[in-house]
């Protein structure tokens, strides 16, 4: 087949893939932006946990750390995929027994997996961050008579942000490339089984692979920029 | 519980099995994929700007695509060029044919560019006194890259790979995507042979756990032989 | 006596400013030369100059009688017009660095025989006899299975001698060996300088230590914004200075 018929396959009228492969960006982004949302509460807490005074914190959290760094990102997914759904099932059949079918929502349950391992990566990168702030910070809102949460909240975490951002940036980045593993649960929309669809409907492997790449460098390149953008406006003031 | 103990005595030795995939799988992509980021490294530092841009955009397009689109692209693109060409009847279809090789090539290209990036920066982090002295002392171009600046960044970036190749370990678990049965690939056949989802994956689970602290350990062996002179005077 | 390196009218420019404006000396074998001048006079882009690790804009430099052949360029700088010419003659001038500037990741003996071995292609064994003996010399001998991080300074640049003077140099350059070194490590790497001395190795010495420039130099060049403005012996270049500037520059470092 010629180039220009090639690309017709990319057109966006109903014969075309080019409105699915724009659908799969948008699941993606979506994906990518709920799991990273996902990531940041766990960090956060993941830090507060490594940083706290309580030895059982410290502990769940460095256990939890260590586990995520050590298993593949696949076998996570699938893991917590899997109970996720069974644990969803169960609570369901609780409540009814009509739900004895029920189809996990599989957005859902990738959402989560992939939130979940990128928490632990955030965990580090908050506490890194925290540790960076200079305790004269927090010694002088201590001496301000602000309370532990008022000193978090008002002080620390606004912070956080400068010293925590090149790191939160890679995760997003992570995050973005890392969504691409939900492909492997199934129907799942996301840019990178619309790759896989298209390839292994029209056999043009290699063709829609790189169509499906070149998306998620588009997806690289805007986020650098943003990334960019916001380092630069957190950085004011300092330089 | 006790079937699920029963389960896991009787997989194990199968999973085990498996783990000699996942280590070559890994030790050649990172043999591989280090040394091809040797020539991008020097390539994205070069004055020639026809050197320069590539190598910059390879690094680029590696760092910014997800893995497993690299290996779909490589696995399924490059094999949809050989079927009913002469390479069918060749002696190397047999390999052309193996998701093994294919993964090997996709995971050393990505390795290739993550590594070159981390060589790249440490090539710029050699103390420009070190090169000078060499150049005070007559080596050529070749000889003070070879001599001084390369062992100087390998030296480093040491602690750097020492992360990567944990993640190339774990990223090894791609290959079973394209047809591999190393570790993670066994462990979904178990689980449909089995109809049982946790025993397989727990296990396997455990056994990359087990891969990653020995590797740790090793590459903190080595790092700690190549970094001697570092430890703070006596 | 023959003329070991000779230095004609250099210049040299950093962008539009001039910071050699046509420097010339003259080194007999045998000699050490000692430069002396405030900061930014020029004095190390001088010596960098002389073996090329700065491009001089014109001027000619011989070594042993052989010119390092140049070739300007348009836009009036200039080019070596054999790299291989260059690498030859650098190899005949070692260079002492301010901050050493060893190689970290090899022990001192490795450091020593580095270029003798690749540069000068001799065999290892040979390279190693000579380095002990050098490193016997300057008294770490049993420093030699050390990494350069172990040892202080003043070790560190004895090390550094040691491996100048591996290469059997015609010329040693130093560029202020004693400038980062504590006050307490720089008598023992000024007593090797002037052993090295004795032995009538040809030198050229920038130096901030008046006192050994006093004693052990045949000659004192007191170089001024890219200008030499006095030189000759020591007794006159210090007992009594010609110049203002020099008579200012004396007393300041002095005190
Ligand atoms: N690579 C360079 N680029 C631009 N300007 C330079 C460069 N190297 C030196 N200069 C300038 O040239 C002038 C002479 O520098 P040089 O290092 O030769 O002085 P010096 O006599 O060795 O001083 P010091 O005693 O401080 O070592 C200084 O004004 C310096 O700023
Ligand atoms: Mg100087």
């Amino acid at each position: 087949m010629d180039q220009a018929s090639l690309f017709s396959l990319l057109s966006f009228g109903p014969d075309g893939w080019g409105m699915r492969f724009v659908e799969g960006l948008v699941v993606t982004v979506e994906v990518s932006v709920a799991a990273y949302c996902i990531s940041l509460i766990l960090g956060l807490i993941g830090a507060g946990a490594k940083l706290s005074n309580s030895k059982v914190a410290r502990g769940i959290a460095d256990l939890y750390t260590t586990l995520v760094r050590a298993l593949p990102e696949l076998l996570l997914l699938l893991l917590i995929y899997f109970s996720g759904a069974d644990a969803l099932k169960f609570i369901l059949s609780l409540i009814s027994e009509d739900f004895e079918d029920f189809e996990i929502n599989t957005f859902a349950a990738a959402v989560a997996a992939l939130g979940f391992i990128g928490g632990a990566y955030m965990t580090e990168v908050m506490r890194g961050a925290i540790l960076s702030i200079p305790n004269s910070q927090i010694e002088a809102a201590k001496a301000c008579g602000m309370s532990r949460f008022l000193t978090l909240r008002r002080v620390i975490l606004p912070q956080m942000l400068r010293y925590a951002l090149p790191g939160m940036g890679n995760l997003w980045l992570s995050a973005t490339k890392d969504s691409s593993l939900i492909s492997v649960l199934g129907n799942t929309q996301d840019l990178l089984f619309m790759g896989y669809r298209a390839s292994a409907v029209t056999k043009h492997y290699g063709f829609f692979y790189s169509v499906a790449a070149i998306l998620f460098l588009a997806i690289t390149i805007i986020s650098m920029i943003v990334i960019k953008m916001l380092e630069a406006r957190v950085n004011r003031g300092y330089r | 519980m006790d079937d699920s103990l029963a389960l896991f005595i009787e997989i194990v030795p199968t999973l085990l099995a498996a783990v000699p995939v996942t280590l070559v799988l890994t030790f050649l992509s990172a043999v591989i994929g280090n040394t091809l980021a040797l020539p991008v490294a020097v390539g994205s530092l070069s004055p020639h700007i026809y050197l320069r841009y590539p190598s910059l955009f390879y690094i680029f397009v590696m760092r910014g695509t997800p893995l497993l689109a690299q290996t779909y692209l490589i696995y399924y693109g490059l094999g949809e060029l050989f079927p009913g060409t002469w390479v069918q009847q060749s002696f190397l279809w047999p390999y052309l044919r193996d998701g093994f090789w294919y993964a090997i090539f996709a995971f050393s290209l990505n390795t290739a560019g993550y590594t070159g990036e981390i060589l790249r920066g440490a090539i710029l982090a050699v103390p420009k006194g070190e090169i000078e002295a060499a150049r005070a002392y007559g080596f050529s171009r070749f000889l003070i890259f070879w001599r001084v600046t390369l062992p100087r960044a390998i030296q480093i970036c040491l602690p750097t790979m020492t992360g990567e190749t944990i993640l190339l370990l774990k990223a090894t678990s791609l290959a079973s995507l394209i047809t591999v049965w190393e570790v993670m690939g066994t462990a979904r056949q178990i689980q449909k042979v089995t109809f049982r989802v946790y025993e397989p994956l727990i296990a396997a689970g455990i056994l990359y756990i087990l891969m990653v602290f020995i590797l740790t350990r090793l590459m903190m062996v080595v790092e700690q032989s190549i970094n001697r002179h570092r430890l703070a005077s006596v | 006596m023959d003329t070991t390196l000779k230095v004609e009218d250099l210049h040299k420019k950093f962008g539009a400013v001039e910071v050699l404006k046509g420097v010339s000396l003259e080194a007999r074998t045998g000699d050490v030369i000692a430069m002396i001048g405030s900061s930014g006079s020029g004095k190390s882009t001088l010596l960098r100059c002389i073996n090329l690790l700065e491009t001089p804009n014109s001027g000619r430099v011989y070594v042993n009688g052989e010119l390092i052949r140049m070739k300007p360029l348009q836009d009036g700088t200039a080019k070596p017009e054999d790299i291989k010419q260059v690498e030859r003659i650098r190899s005949k001038l070692a260079m002492v660095f301010q901050s050493f500037n060893l190689w970290t990741h090899r022990t001192i003996l490795e450091n020593v025989i580095e270029a003798p071995i690749h540069v000068l292609g001799l065999p290892r064994k040979e390279a190693i006899e000579r380095a002990e003996i050098l490193l016997a010399k300057v008294g770490i001998a049993e420093k030699r299975n050390f990494y350069p991080n172990h040892l202080s300074g003043g070790q560190q640049q004895r090390a550094a001698i040691a491996r100048a003077l591996a290469m059997e140099p015609s010329v040693l350059l130093f560029d202020e060996p004693t400038s980062a070194l504590d006050p307490e490590l720089i008598g023992e790497v000024l007593q090797v300088m002037r052993k090295l001395a004795e032995e009538g190795r040809t030198m050229l010495v920038v130096t901030h230590e008046i006192g050994f420039a006093r004693d052990v130099a045949s000659e004192i060049v007191f170089l001024h914004k890219g200008q030499i403005e006095e030189k000759g012996p020591p007794r006159e270049v210090i007992g009594s200075p010609k110049s203002e500037r020099l008579r200012q520059f004396l007393s300041a470092t002095r005190h």
